[in-house]
């Protein structure tokens, strides 16, 4: 029960921006990725999720290779992504993009369409309840009939959250999942976090908010110059003094 | 007169039906394609050539949709997974590649010479009055159904679905979708009413050559889809209506022009047309009916 990444590199033109980075997670883990811009932590999350082939390495997930896989199909597997830049599906209102998120509708089949259309309502029902679930958990309720392409940074950036849950995912990896979100609101998506992480759902979350991040995870990676720094208990790993130098010292 | 404003009537609802099917693939999905004559000349040859050899016109008929159908499979497979510039040159080099195939291989289709003596539809009634009226009839049934159907897949999941496409297609991909499936089964579904549409053009004509599937014909339905509104389907309805009965009427408009001759007049229809489309890309890019997808 375990997602591991092992030596991956990844070069553009030669210029290497991963390094033989392995990471090494349970599935029901809790953990973080830090480092400074440009360190390729969203690189490695491209990677990872089959949007990008690496030069070289493993990615497996809980004992199955996911080698040369497509990005759905990793998806499929139970491995959900978000983006650092929300890429939520503007012209849909919030709860029609998580309505598109769910598996399994035989509505999105063309011959179910015409053929079972009592079958397609009855999903659809369901699938508008627990889109509703997921929009009460996120507090988006004053936005659910809005067209997404209309929300705030932060309120984009809880739709995605919102859509990776409506997959009933495994694990999910959130690129920056508090990037212009207030921090009154920072605190409950943490809580969220780690109600869900209670559930057994993991989290592998890429962030540039130490403070929320330390306090959220168990384990923390730290990626500098493409290749890993540093990994362990978060305390720890922050009074190392490379991890002061490569991070700490360049932001504050 | 009648029988002169059944004739607009007809050939307004088979370039109805082309609209339809681009309407869907722009409107909707965002695939941008510059070779949908192409299907529609698959679709008029094969009905005409089946019908020919004396099969039925039911069946010519779908085996026009079918065969126009199943030409698309290979074409989106190929093209759909490349970025969406590459889809609109490779539709285009497709529905050349028809045209071209049309022409050179004269064993099946009698090369530039055409297909002539196409049989009727409704040739048990008397040619002329009746029987056009009976093809209007049966057109306008077509394409009220080919509209419920489109109706039904905007507003069901299957749209849903397609309208993240347009939106987003790495973040469907993420959420464990594969956009290139819904793409192709669209570009199958528009493709096999194209193939409709060229059947009932070939039964309705009667003889087709290969100069009737030039590329102009992808890009009046583009003008029809632009003008009328993309993504809705009383957009595709408007704007086809006021292209053909433009295009029909302006014939007549020369009678009050002095000294425009036929050649000089049907430049003439095709700037109007372009001028038209580069106001309305201008102030009214949503088309006339506008774009239900923008609110």
């Amino acid at each position: 029960m375990t997602f591991e990444a092992v030596d991956i590199c990844k070069a553009f033109d030669g210029f290497e921006v991963l390094r033989n980075v392995s990471i090494s997670m349970p599935l029901d883990g809790l953990v973080g990725l830090i480092g400074p811009n440009g360190a390729g932590k969203s690189t490695l999350f491209s990677v990872i999720s089959g949007f990008m082939p690496p030069s070289s390495g493993h990615v497996t997930f809980d004992g199955m290779s996911m080698d040369g896989m497509s990005a759905s199909a990793r998806a499929r597997q139970g491995m959900v992504r978000t983006f650092q830049v929300p890429k939520e599906f503007s012209h849909l209102t919030v709860r029609e993009n998580l309505m598109a998120a769910a598996p399994g509708q035989a509505g999105e089949s063309l011959s179910g369409l015409f053929l079972r259309p009592g079958l397609i309502r009855q999903q659809e029902k369901a699938l508008k309840a627990r889109a509703d679930e997921v929009i009460a958990f996120l507090r988006l309720d004053r936005v659910a009939d809005s067209s997404a392409g209309l929300l705030s940074g932060g309120q984009k950036k809880l739709l995605e959250l919102g859509r990776a849950l409506m997959v009933e995912p495994r694990l999910i990896l959130l690129d920056e999942p508090f990037a212009g979100v207030n921090p009154v609101l920072i605190a409950e998506i943490m809580e969220r976090i780690r109600e869900l992480n209670g559930r057994g759902i993991g989290f592998f979350i890429i962030e540039h908010d130490l403070e929320a991040l330390t306090r959220l995870v168990s384990h923390l990676y730290v990626m500098d110059q493409g290749a890993i720094l540093a990994e362990g208990e978060p305390a720890a790993v922050l009074a190392e003094k490379a991890v002061r130098d490569a991070y700490l010292g360049g932001e504050a | 007169m009648l029988s002169y404003l059944l004739a607009i009537a007809i050939i307004t609802l088979i370039y109805l039906l082309l609209s339809f099917g681009l309407s869907l693939q722009y409107g909707s999905v965002g695939l941008i394609n510059f070779g949908h004559v192409g299907f529609f000349a698959i679709g008029a040859y094969t009905s005409a050539l089946l019908a020919l050899s004396g099969v039925p016109l039911f069946a010519s008929f779908c085996a026009a949709a079918l065969a126009a159908g199943l030409t698309a499979w290979p074409i989106g497979l190929i093209s759909l997974r490349l970025r969406d510039d590459y889809f609109a040159i490779v539709t285009l080099g497709f529905s050349e590649t028809v045209r071209i195939i049309i022409v050179s291989e004269k064993w099946l289709t009698n090369g530039v010479q055409g297909v002539p003596g196409i049989p009727r539809l409704f040739s048990s009634l008397p040619v002329g009055f009746e029987a056009q009226l009976a093809t209007a009839g049966l057109l306008l049934a077509v394409c009220t159904l080919a509209a419920l159907a489109m109706w039904r897949i905007i507003k069901s999941p299957f749209g849903r679905i397609i309208q993240a496409i347009r939106d987003n297609e790495d973040a469907l991909k993420a959420l464990g979708k594969d956009p290139a499936r819904f793409k192709i089964q669209v570009l199958m579904l528009s493709s096999a009413l194209a193939g409709l549409a060229g059947a009932f053009y070939a039964h309705y004509i009667t003889f087709i050559i290969p100069e009737q599937f030039v590329p102009l014909v992808t890009f009046y339905v583009w003008m029809a889809i632009i003008i009328g509104g993309v993504g809705r389907i009383s957009g595709a309805i408007v704007g086809t209506v006021l292209l053909m009965v433009f295009l029909e009427g302006s014939r007549f408009l020369r009678d009050f022009i002095p000294g425009v001759t036929e050649v000089e007049m049907a430049s003439l229809r095709i700037g109007v047309i372009g001028l038209l489309l580069i106001l309305f890309t201008l102030y009214r890019p949503q088309g006339i009916m506008g774009d239900y997808t923008k609110r």
